[in-house]
């Protein structure tokens, strides 16, 4: 229901060109290889497979989980879709526009509707700047003037919680963690975006401070229209703040679907894991052996057949030699739950997989 | 709304609007440089050096290059000879006002002209990487791989004597080392976060170099280059003791010192005043650019 809640409001914003039924952001076949380059000549010796073929959207309204172990890929993702690093291949459609090419809106239009808050707040702050002109500056970029701009910092600085009087003047080094981060998501609201990726942003946070910056963040959406993409390693973080959530692995999509049913019934041995490396509330239930055994395999050299299955303990001949697809993601309703197992799609060959389609 | 209220519970009771003045990283460098006396000292002395020889028409009491042979090598204090004269009998006081105008412009001039190339190579170089940073550096790490003061002769002794070819020459030698430090500082705001920030905003690469990585750069820079202030002098005035740079009837702190030196066991303490000029010089140079340091450090 909150989706069609979120929806319908989405509908009434003047921004909205696609209609409430339009994602908010629709990612097509996203890859991104990194050259590895050695040798006298600097040749390209390999390539470490970041993202590799990753689809998915995003529902206007909506908040959408990524969760993962470091390396998968996350925040490779999250600077792509940003622009901030070249893709390799792959499409950006932005409420119904193909961003970026010459029949769709240019990247200046893109710039305004998606921003991002960084994980480390300290480093995305520029140190010499006082934190009013650093949250100005945007504006200031997009042509506002000086005065404009300066209240529009002040306005938002307010919106986050700061008192503009009292923090407007100060370097980012005589603010707290909590209250960088606040300035961080005050300046990635500036160009008042329709989409915020949230990478790891509250993951440096002490718990308490983490807590106001979560709650911050679900009011200004209400109040904003926003979207978020929300990219974290905590489990519990996703689980409280999102609509959806889609696990990654070396690179790849492995489930996606709703939160609930994913928390509660993950299909993918991966998503098991994970979810079984959370901590639980109740000592009796102390989780002692780690439910997944040593590093990730080099994303340099995947290894063939599904990503997972040198850890896999479900791991099977087909397994090794078949790569198991993950379904039509494009072509999913929100509330579709997929993954990319064998195990879950009938007569892959695997001993468990289900005999019809479900 | 309670988190709002923890953020802001140091709230003065007046009203805090007039309290709390735009500051500008100018304006706060300021700031904390009014109450550092060494460096304001220092900074008095510098701009009185700079004085004297910009006034030294009008402050010198003779001609600096009448030469009387009555009068060669007098002690300081003899007559109205206040500093005494040099081995040509000619006034030490005027020959250093005048000097001082040659040598402070070979300490400032190249450092300069050096920091304004070098710093626009090194910001180009750190912030497009690649390539561009390859045959950037890799051409100063040619002249990084000669001494300075060899590479000076070498310039010097190709170009030839005279006061320009003096400035041109210690320009280049000056360039790779500003350029080095300025690549290094830009290579390391270039990947932070911030300037990814920035970008993101869709500002032009011009608007973010200005904004976000100049004023990162530019305090290891001139500090840097301040510090190279007083190494222009002592090179200025070691191509002039080995006669590359301006030709001998002319004051120069570096010449009058070649010149004297044989003279160091007549009159000890005048051979020693160019010397003594060329110290107090780059000392308050160096002093100014710590304390210039330490004042551009915001975190400080």
């Amino acid at each position: 229901m909150s989706d069609l809640m979120a929806a319908q409001k989405a509908a009434a914003d003047p921004r909205d060109r696609g209609g409430p039924a339009q994602p908010m952001l629709i990612v097509d076949g996203f890859k991104k290889y990194f050259p590895i380059r050695a040798g006298l000549l600097n040749r390209q010796v390999a390539e470490v497979k970041a993202v590799d073929d990753v689809s998915f959207f995003v529902m206007k309204g909506e908040t959408l989980g990524i969760v993962g172990e470091s390396g998968c890929g996350k925040s490779t993702l999250a600077r792509l879709l940003m622009h901030l690093i070249r893709k390799d291949a792959g499409q950006l459609i932005l409420d119904g526009d193909l961003v970026g090419e010459a029949s769709g809106i240019l990247l200046d239009g893109l710039r305004r509707s998606l921003q991002m808050v960084f994980q480390d707040s300290s480093s995305s702050l520029n140190p010499r700047l006082p934190i009013e002109q650093s949250i100005a500056y945007g504006p200031r970029v997009q042509g506002a003037s000086r005065q404009v701009a300066r209240q529009q910092a002040r306005s938002l600085m307010e919106k986050v919680g700061l008192n503009p009087n009292l923090f407007g003047q100060r370097y980012a080094h005589e603010l707290s963690g909590g209250q960088k981060q606040r300035v961080n998501i005050a300046r990635a609201l500036a160009l008042d975006p329709r989409l915020l990726i949230l990478d790891e942003a509250v993951s440096a946070l002490d718990k308490s401070v983490e807590a106001q910056v979560l709650n911050l963040l679900g009011d200004i959406k209400k109040e904003l229209r926003l979207t978020y993409i929300f990219i974290s390693h905590d489990l519990h973080v996703v689980r409280y703040i999102s609509d959806r959530v889609m696990v990654m692995y070396l690179g790849q999509l492995v489930e996606i679907g709703p939160v609930d049913t994913i928390y509660e019934d993950p299909k993918h041995p991966y998503t098991q894991a994970l979810l079984a490396c959370r901590l639980n509330m109740d000592p009796h239930e102390r989780v002692d052996a780690a439910p997944l055994a040593g590093d990730p395999p080099s994303p340099v050299i995947p290894p063939p057949g599904c990503r997972f299955h040198t850890r896999c303990p479900y791991v099977e001949d087909v397994c090794k030699t078949t790569s198991p697809g993950l379904g039509d993601v494009l072509r999913l309703s929100p509330k579709q739950h997929l993954a990319a197992c064998h195990m879950v799609h009938p007569r892959s060959g695997h001993s468990s997989a289900p005999a019809f389609a479900a | 709304m309670s988190e709002i209220v923890a953020d802001s519970f140091r709230q003065p009771v007046r009203d805090p609007v007039s309290l709390v003045p735009v500051r500008s990283y100018w304006g706060s460098v300021w700031q904390r440089l009014r109450f550092d006396y060494v460096t304001l000292f220092c900074l008095a002395v510098i701009l009185l050096i700079v004085a004297s020889a910009v006034f030294a028409p009008w402050l010198a009491p003779m001609d600096p290059d009448k030469s009387s042979m009555a009068y060669r090598l007098r002690p300081v204090g003899y007559r109205n000879f206040m500093l005494g004269t040099d081995e040509q009998g000619r006034d030490m006081l005027s020959r250093l006002l005048y000097g001082g105008r040659i040598s402070l412009t070979m300490g400032i001039l190249p450092v300069m002209l050096s920091t304004l190339i070098g710093g626009l190579f090194g910001v180009v170089a750190g912030y497009y990487g690649g390539k561009i940073n390859m045959a950037i550096m890799r051409t100063m790490d040619v002249f990084f791989a000669f001494p300075s003061i060899l590479l000076a002769i070498a310039i010097s002794g190709s170009l030839g004597g005279g006061i320009t070819n003096q400035l041109l020459t210690l320009t280049v030698v000056l360039i790779p080392p500003l350029c080095r430090v300025a690549e290094t500082a830009t290579t390391q705001v270039r990947t932070m976060d911030f300037v990814d920030a920035a970008r993101s905003t869709g500002a032009s690469t011009m608007s973010i170099l200005f904004t976000h990585v100049l004023i990162n750069v530019i305090s290891p820079v001139l500090v840097y280059a301040s510090t190279l202030v007083s190494v222009s002098i002592i090179l200025a005035s070691g191509l002039s003791f080995l006669g590359l740079g301006v030709s001998p009837p002319t004051a120069d702190w570096g010449l009058m010192l070649a010149t004297l030196r044989q003279s160091i066991y007549v009159q000890p303490l005048v051979s020693a005043i160019p010397g003594i000029a060329i110290l107090v010089t780059s000392i308050a140079f160096n002093l100014v650019s710590d304390g210039l340091r330490q004042a551009m450090d915001v975190r400080a």
